[in-house]
Order: C-alpha cells, then structure tokens, then sequence
C-alpha cells in the first residue's frame, strides 16, 4: 500500500500538537502543514507576556528545523483557499496544490468585530496574533488613550497590554459586567472594583453605535445612551468566531453559529476530514481553550494510530492572572442547576470573593467562583471533576486557613482524577503502570509521561507513587538513584562505618555502575559532612553540583555570581567599599541579596580567581552561596542601638555564622537573630531560629521561606549562651545524619516520626546516648574549616580548571552583555541576535 | 599513524589537560568543544558540543558525568537534562541532538577530527 498522505491545514497550537503526537506516534504517514501566518506556531495563550518584556521568539513552540527534523513538509504564509473534495486536494493561495489521503483541519478562529460604522478605521485592531502585536504596539505610540471592547477574558488580557504600553485604558463592554461567561455578579464586580484600583476604567453596560473621527483625539466612540468616548485607538475583543470558511465552502457541515461540525472521532461529514482545535463544533459548542484543542489533537493522531479514542468534551474551568488578579472559574458558577446550593464568602478589606456551588444536599461541587485568591482552586477542582464527596462543611473549603481545613490527599482520589494536565495522566494510568509491572518512578514517567511536561505535577506524582506501593504491601524504593539502592541516610552510615573516602570505593562496595548527577552530589555532601576534604580535591571534582563545581553560583548564561561571606549582615564602611572597588574593575553587576549580604554578578569562569584574589586580600572569605551549606545567619540590629533589643543579636549572629560556615548539609541551612519578640530578623522563618527574651534565648527549628513556608516551632526557652550552642549543634548534627537528599528541616521535621516531641528527646535529654558523638563531629568540622577559596588560590592544579578553554586564553564569546539601569545584564536572545548582527 | 592521516587531525590539548571523571572545553575553530576524560571507559575521550541546546549557553563541559541506563551521559549543569555522550541525543526529548566530535589520544595527546 501506498504511504498516507496527511494533509494539516493552520499550524497553530492545536495544529502544532497534532503533528507532535502523530510524528511521536510512529506511524510512518507523509505529513505536511500548510499555515497562513508567516512563521510556525507559536505560544498564543502567552501572547501577551510580550507586551512585559518577553520576545516574540520566545513564544515559538514548531520551528521549520524541527519540522524538517520530523519529517514533516511545512509551507508558511500561503493559505490554503480551496478544498477539492472529489479530487482529495487543497489549493493554496499561491495555487500550490497538495493531494491528500486524511486532511486535519486546525484552522483555529478569528476575532469578532461587530458591524458598527467605523469600525473599519485603520486605529481599530484585532488581537490574536504576534503580528496583530506589531500593530497594536505601533499604533500605541502615538497614542495617549486606548479602549478595548469587550470585557471577557481577552478583552481584559488585552487591558493589561495597553496599560502596560502606558495608555489611559478603558474596558467598554455590553453585558452588564465583567467577564460574565466565566463568573458570577458577585465575583464579577469584585474583579472590577480590583481592576478600577489599578486605573483602568471599566464601562459595562455600553452599546456602541458609531466610531467616528474625532478631535480631541483621533477617534470618538457614540453609545446608544447618548454618551461619548475620545480615544485615539480601539482593539475589538468582543468574542470569537471559528474559522470555518474553507469547510462551508466545501459543503462540509457547519454549525448554524459558525464551527465546522465533528463526531466525538472529530470527523467531520467527510470521513476523511478531521477538525480540531478552535474551529471544531462538538455537541453544539466551541471550545475556546488550548487544552480541548490538545484533547482533540490527540484523539485524530491516536486514530491514525490505529487507536480506537475518542473526544468527550471538555472541562472548562479555567484559572487566570488579569492585571495581576487571580481569577477562578469552575464548572456552573453561575448557580443554574435546579435546586443547587451556594456558599459565599466576600472579604472586602482583603478584596477576594469566592463562592461554591452545590448540589442540593451539599455532598458534591457542582462550580465554583474565586477572585482575588486562587490558593483553592486546585483542590476544589478536582472534587468537581471526579464528583467527590465534599466534607460536611463545605464552606471549610473556602473559608480563611484555619488551621485544620480539610486536604485532599491522593489516597481520597479517584481514578479518573487527572495527576498530569501536561500530557493528561490520570491516577487510572498511573495504577495500571504499577500494575503492569513499573517499580520505579522513573519507569512510570518514561512509560505515561506523567511529569514530564511543566514538572508542576511532580510531588502529586510521587506520593501517589509511593502510596501505590505500600498499599500493595510493596517496600517502598527508596533508592537514591540507579546506582544505589539506599537511601542518603543509609549510605551516610555506609561511609562513617566503613570509613570510606571516595565515591568510587562507594560505589564499588555498595553501588553499581558509574553514578549520575543524583547521586555523585549526594555523595560528595556526605563525604564532606563527615571528612570535610576540600570539594575541589582531585578525586571529588567530578562529583561537585553545578554551583560546587566551580566555587561559585551559575547564572544563566554561563557567568558566575561572587557572594563573599558577610557574617550577620555586619559590614564595615572600608569593607563595602573593597565590594564597590572589586565590582567595578571587573565590571560586575551588584546586588544587596536577601540574605543580607551582597552579590556580584556576571563573572566570567577564568575571571573567578582573580577576583577572589582581591576579596580574600581584604579580609573577605567565601560565603557558600553555591553549597548546599550554612548560607546565612540574619541579624536585627538588636539592644546595641535599638531600644526595644534585649540581646545582642547582631554579636549572636555573627557568633553562629562562623561556627556553622562550611558545613556541608543536604540541604542549605540558614538561621537569623533577633533581639526581641518583634522579630525584624525574621527569624521563625528559619532552620534555625533565635529570638532574644529577658532571660537569654528562645530557639526555633524547622522554619522555612521559599516554596512551601513553615513557621519554626519553639524547641527551647530561655537559654544561655552554651545551651543554645550545644543543641544548635546537636539539632544540626542530627539533622545531617538522617535527613534525605534535598530535604530542607522544615520537611524533615514534618517526617520525622515523633515529631519535635522525639527531636527534643534526642537533643535535650539525648535519649539516643548519640549527643557527645554528635557535638564531636561537629566540633571536627569546625576545627577542620577552611575557606575554600583560599586553599584553591594556592593550589596552581585546581586553579588550572578556572578557565574557559584548555587550549586558548580568550573567553567565552557567547556571552554578551547589555547595559541597564547603569549596570550589565545578559543579552536576551533577540538583543544578542542583534547585536552580532551590528559587530559583523 | 601517517603524516597524511595526523593531518587532518589536531591536537587540542594532552592528557594532562584533561580531568578524570569530568570536563573542560577546548576551542577547534571558532567551535567549543566538551571533553570528557573517562579514564576507565573503552575510549577514555569523548567530545560534544559544548553548548547545551536547551539552557542556551556554553557550559555542557562543566556538567556531571554518569550513566543512565548503561548509557554513558552528561547533565547539564543549568537544567540537569542528559546528553548520550556517544550519539549526543538528549534522553529526556530524543529529538534534540547535539554535535558529536570525533576525537582520540594519540599517547599523551588529545586530538580532535576537523570538521
Ligand atoms: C541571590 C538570592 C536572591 C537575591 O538576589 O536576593 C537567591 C538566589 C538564588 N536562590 Fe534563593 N536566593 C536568595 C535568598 C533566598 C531566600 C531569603 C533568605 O535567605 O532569607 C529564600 C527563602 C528562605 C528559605 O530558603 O527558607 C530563598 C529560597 C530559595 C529556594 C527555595 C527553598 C525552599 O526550601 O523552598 C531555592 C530553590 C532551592 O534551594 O531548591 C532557591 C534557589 C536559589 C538559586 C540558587 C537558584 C539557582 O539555582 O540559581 C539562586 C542562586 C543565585 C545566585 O547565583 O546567587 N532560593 N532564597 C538570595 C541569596 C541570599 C544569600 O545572601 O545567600
Ligand atoms: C491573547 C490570547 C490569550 C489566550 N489565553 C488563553 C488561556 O489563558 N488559556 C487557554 O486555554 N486559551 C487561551 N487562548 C486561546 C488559545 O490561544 C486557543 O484556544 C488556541 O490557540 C487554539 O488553537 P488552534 O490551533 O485551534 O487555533 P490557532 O492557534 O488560532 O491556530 C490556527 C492557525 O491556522 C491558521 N489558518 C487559518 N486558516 C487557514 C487557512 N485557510 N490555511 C492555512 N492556515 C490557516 C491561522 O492563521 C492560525 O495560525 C488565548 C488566545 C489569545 C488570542
Ligand atoms: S526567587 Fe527565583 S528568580 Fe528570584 S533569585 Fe530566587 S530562585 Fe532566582
Ligand atoms: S502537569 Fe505534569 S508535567 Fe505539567
């Protein structure tokens, strides 16, 4: 038999993952795209990230090197005009002609202007398109005032553009508010009176008869309540309409709204056409979102496949950032199934609204409303998508944290509950995997693709994983990697026992093959926790993270940045000054971090020994910002200046910072000081926390920023001076010997059985007997601390590594800078491409 | 090994050079190259591209070497994505393939095939 030809017209973003997945499916079809723009598809849902900053090319998701990579025949800018059904072609623009076996058409949809008189002025636009973009921004120049017709959620996405172009913005819709398809009247006037505080003028309720030129401004907008608006540009964001027109003019079914008309095969009323994506009718409704367009996609390369799936409608709910609001919508926000209950609860002082819906005997979601806060939305979701019981109270759901508010753990979902939304797993997929045999994590990835997409699924992945398998009594692999079946607390007692000093004596004892970047790091932490061998030393270097790797943190182009310690925050005049010095011979952007200290960027790899040179010639020494180590202790200013100080914070500060430098842990470890209850030191956000009292020193563990924050818990009160240490030491010690690879405090503390209950036993009444060895080894680390910098500058055979190329002095020509706010900042791509254009 | 074939060869660095169990980068041309010394691997030498296609920068020499599934890797050091370094395919998106650079030591030598 012949090979099929497939035929994809519009190479938009459900056109674009069609071809993904047919071309990974193997089928072994000719494929060609046919697309009017002039460029491959390309990100629409984050059109508008270019009017912040982000450059169009960014945005590119096909590229003609990817497509002729797959196979794939792509033609650009030439549409196609002309179905031939009878001779199974299409005719483009250009009057190429292409025979097909299946034609998929994903010809997407166009923006909806309304017939008003006018409205075809050159100042009035459309928005959907990167070259709509050009316009809009072209036509923003001249312009101080912009109005958008339309306030749904592209009316109000294109808002934000115009403000941030620096127009006075206007919103004139026709519904009587905002963003009525998806919210309610009370989550739709609070989404105005948030954007009203953000300067942007809504007018609701408008109906707009005629756009004439005017003379304050370019233009002049007439409503039918006699009212008038001056502006000097519209952008129409009224709706969409699906690009059908190819498919009526083919005699093929369409909707009586517009909308090609497709089974739940997304065949058309040819068999052998498809639809897909915004232009598709299915069940007498368009689907105006990317992922009913993927589901779509997916369903036609599947059948090619030879698979027998299908398209079952789509959920619409959707979670949004407008203007920096957080907007939720879920299934019936409206209230409009007989007998169904809501729940509103409205904070006006913190402007957030959400309301729930429910059947009529409060057991099951039925929709739901969120604006101002969307923290919720995930969990409410999905008790609506997989028709979950709700909690007796349903309005704990939506109610202010108050502690125990009911979470949704994986166990309680059931099995159509989507994990991935990136490549659409279902908890089902993932059991039927382990049934089938996965025993990994990473068989099940490579085998659903579960988490492989944005990685934002990755933790839900993992406990659903692990779940699985205790529940079918299965020892839970712990492993660390491939290479170990042990877990970092396992192999931390393998090297102390055994005393072993290198990885590859490790690996030959207890591993197998030759390790990877899980292991090789993890290692390396444990070798230097224990020994605190140099982590340059020959036989270490190859096992050294990234940041490690060079002494130094890796910026995204390959510099490095440069954080010299600064204990405590404290800092000398001559001392910042040497910064100053230091920063401005080698041309470095600086940065105060939020760590209290300060960070020099944009070093280059053979620029980093030199600098250092100069550093630790001042005084300085390194502060480990690229170890997983103590990074920093904060300070308050405390009772030398302030007069509600009761300690010395800023002396404790310091006192800790240089005891615990150098420390190697699986994690990094940070702590602050304050000097009295106001806490400035932010100190219960800490691993390690100390907060000043009358009587001497409450300490705090556990306590976390970044991702996932978690407020310390008091473990001790009123301490002395060397009570505090000694349990720091302890606590620290401890932590160090039994917490996993990149597990923080915070975390471990949450699993640590017992709880601080059984901390408290271990570091205060030592009921493991394990205290003095823990105050030795750490008193050994101490004792054996070096600055790393200093021991690399005199050692001529590690410093060799601190170039860009073994066989030439000149430096890495990829890295290109651009100036900003009187400093340096890496190129973006587009600058880059520039400005190599303008130096050949 | 002849003269006519040593020509077509150049010499970038020796041995010495090299780290054990780890990378360094060597200019062939106006192309960064990462060379990975495995001193207990059959070809002990390897070399790809040095710039890693994903993270957008020169940096693949700096990453940590290993194997995954019996295939010999690097990751990269910004975004810790794997490169076969005996066919340069990326294992996380087999589509992406880097530069793959013929190399060998000619005893303490390393030299680079010219492109
Ligand atoms: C430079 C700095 C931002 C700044 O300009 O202020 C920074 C920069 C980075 N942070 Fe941070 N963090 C910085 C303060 C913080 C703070 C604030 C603080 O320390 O008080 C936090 C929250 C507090 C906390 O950790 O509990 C913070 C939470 C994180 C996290 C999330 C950790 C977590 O447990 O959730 C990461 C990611 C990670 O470690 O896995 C991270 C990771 C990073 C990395 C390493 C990301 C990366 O891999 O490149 C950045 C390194 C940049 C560099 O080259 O130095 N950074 N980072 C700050 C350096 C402080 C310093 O002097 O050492
Ligand atoms: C500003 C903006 C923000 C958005 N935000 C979101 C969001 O947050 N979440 C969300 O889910 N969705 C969002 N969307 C909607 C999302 O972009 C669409 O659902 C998605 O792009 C639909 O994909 P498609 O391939 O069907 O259509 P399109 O991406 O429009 O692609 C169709 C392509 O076909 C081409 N074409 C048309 N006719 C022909 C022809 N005759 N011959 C050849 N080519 C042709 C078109 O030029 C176009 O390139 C947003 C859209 C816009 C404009
Ligand atoms: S918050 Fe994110 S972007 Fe900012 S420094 Fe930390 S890691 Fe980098
Ligand atoms: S949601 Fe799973 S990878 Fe994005």
């Amino acid at each position: 038999m012949a090979t099929r030809r497939i035929v994809v017209v519009g190479n938009g973003m459900v056109g674009h993952h069609f071809l993904d997945t047919l071309v990974g499916a193997k089928t072994g079809d000719l494929i060609t795209v046919i697309g009017e723009e002039p460029r491959p598809a390309y990100d629409r849902v984050h059109l508008s990230e270019v009017f912040s900053g982000r450059s169009p090319e960014e945005l590119a998701m096909g590229s003609r090197k990817m497509y002729s990579d797959w196979g794939v025949e792509a033609h650009f800018g030439d549409p196609v005009v002309r179905i031939e059904r009878a001779a199974k072609r299409v005719v483009t623009g250009s009057g190429r002609t292409f025979a097909y076996d299946r034609l998929v058409l994903a010809t997407g949809s166009y923006p909806f202007v309304p017939p008003v008189p006018g409205a075809d002025n050159e100042r009035c636009l459309t928005y959907r398109t990167i070259d709509d973009l050009g316009a809009i921004k072209a036509a923003a120049k001249g312009s101080s005032i912009g109005v958008v017709v339309g306030g749904g959620l592209l009316g109000l996405e294109c808002a934000n553009a115009l403000q941030n172009l620096g127009l006075e913005t206007h919103v004139v819709e026709f519904a009587p508010g905002l963003m009525g398809v998806q919210l309610d009247d009370g989550g739709s006037s609070m989404l105005r009176s948030k954007i009203e505080a953000l300067g942007v003028r809504v007018h609701t309720g408008m109906n707009t008869q005629a756009i004439t030129g005017g003379s304050a401004c370019a233009l002049q907008m007439e409503f039918a309540d006699g009212t008038r608006l001056d502006t000097d540009m519209i952008v129409f964001s009224a709706g969409i309409r699906p690009q059908d027109a190819l498919a009526r003019d083919a005699e093929l079914a369409v909707g009586e709204r517009g909308g090609i008309v497709i089974d739940y095969k997304c065949k058309t009323s040819d068999s052998d056409i498809f639809a897909i994506g915004e232009c598709a009718l299915f069940g007498g409704r368009i689907y105006g979102l990317v992922a009913p367009g993927y589901r779509m996609a997916e369903v036609v390369a599947g059948q090619l496949a030879g698979e027998a799936v299908t398209f079952q409608g789509a959920d619409m709910s959707t979670k949004l950032k407008l203007l920096g609001v957080d907007v939720g919508s879920i299934g019936d926000a409206h209230c409009r199934t007989e007998g169904a209950l809501s729940y509103v609860y409205s904070d006006g002082r913190e402007a957030c609204y959400k309301k729930l819906v429910t059947s009529a005997d409060s057991s099951r979601l039925l929709g739901a409303v969120l604006v101002g806060d969307c923290s919720d939305y995930d969990t409410l979701l999905q008790y609506f998508l997989n028709d979950m019981a709700l909690p007796a109270d349903p309005q704990a759901l939506i109610l202010p944290a108050s502690g125990d508010r009911p979470q949704l753990g994986v166990a309680a979902l059931p099995a159509t509950a989507t994990i991935c939304s990136c490549h659409n797993v279902t908890k089902g997929d993932v059991v039927a995997c382990i049934d089938a045999g996965s025993v990994s994590l990473a068989d099940v990835k490579s085998t659903t693709r579960a988490s492989t997409g944005c990685g934002g699924c990755s933790a839900m992945l993992k406990n659903l994983f692990d779940d699985e398998l205790t529940a079918r009594g299965v020892t839970v692999d712990r492993s660390l990697c491939e290479h170990f079946s042990h877990t970092r607390q396992e192999l931390y007692h393998l090297v102390m026992l055994g005393e072993i000093h290198s990885f590859e004596e490790l690996l030959q004892k207890h591993g197998r093959g030759r390790g990877c970047e899980i292991c090789k790091p993890a290692v390396a932490s444990i070798l230097a926790a224990l020994w605190n061998d140099h982590v340059l030393d020959r036989r270490h270097v190859g096992l050294q993270d990234t940041n490690d790797n060079f002494l130094a943190n890796m910026q995204k182009d390959g510099t490095y940045s440069v954080v010299p310690r600064v204990a405590g925050g404290e800092i000398t005049p001559a001392k910042l000054s040497v910064l100053g010095a230091v920063a401005s011979k080698y041309q470095l952007y600086t940065k105060i971090t939020g760590g209290q200290r300060i960070d020099l960027f944009g070093a280059r790899l053979e620029q980093l020994p030199a600098i250092w040179q100069e550093l630790i010639d001042a005084g300085f020494e390194t502060g480990h910002a690229y170890g997983k180590a103590l990074r920093t202790v904060k300070s308050c200013v405390g009772s030398t200046w302030c007069r509600y100080g009761v300690q010395d914070s800023v002396g404790m500060a310091i006192r800790l910072e240089n005891r615990y430098k150098g420390l190697r842990a699986p994690h990094k470890i940070k702590s602050g000081v304050s000097g009295c209850t106001r806490e400035c030191a932010e100190a219960q956000s800490k691993d390690f926390g100390v907060i000043a009292t009358e009587n001497g020193w409450n300490l705090y563990v556990g306590g976390n920023g970044g991702m996932k924050p978690r407020h310390a818990d008091l473990f001790a009160a009123d301490l002395d001076d060397d009570t505090l240490i000694r349990y720091i030491d302890r606590f620290l010690m401890f932590y160090i010997r039994t917490a996993d690879r990149l597990q923080r405090t915070s975390v471990w503390l949450d699993n640590l059985e017992g709880g601080i209950g059984y901390l408290r036993a271990v570091v205060i009444d030592d009921s493991l007997g394990l205290a003095a060895e823990l105050e030795q080894q750490m008193a050994h680390i101490i004792g054996t601390y070096a600055c790393e910098w200093r021991a690399t500058l005199a050692d001529p055979d590690k410093l060799k590594r601190f170039r860009q190329f073994v066989n030439s002095d000149e430096s890495d020509s990829g890295v290109v800078f651009i100036q900003e706010r009187e400093q340096i900042r890496p190129a973006r791509p587009e600058e880059r491409l520039r400005l190599v254009a303008v130096s050949e | 090994m002849t003269a006519l074939e040593r020509s077509a060869w150049v010499v970038v660095c020796e041995r010495q050079d090299l780290v054990a169990g780890g990378g360094v980068c060597a200019l062939l041309g106006n192309e960064q190259v990462a060379l990975f010394y495995l001193p207990q691997e059959d070809c002990e030498v390897y070399a790809l591209a040095n710039r890693d296609p994903i993270g957008k920068a020169n940096v693949l020499s700096r990453g940590i070497v290993g194997d995954i599934g019996g295939q010999l890797v690097v990751a990269s050091p910004l975004y810790k994505q794997h490169f076969s370094l005996e066919s340069g395919v990326c294992l996380e998106d087999e589509r992406i393939r880097i530069p793959v650079y013929a190399v060998r030591l000619d005893g303490d030598s390393v030299l680079l095939a010219q492109p």
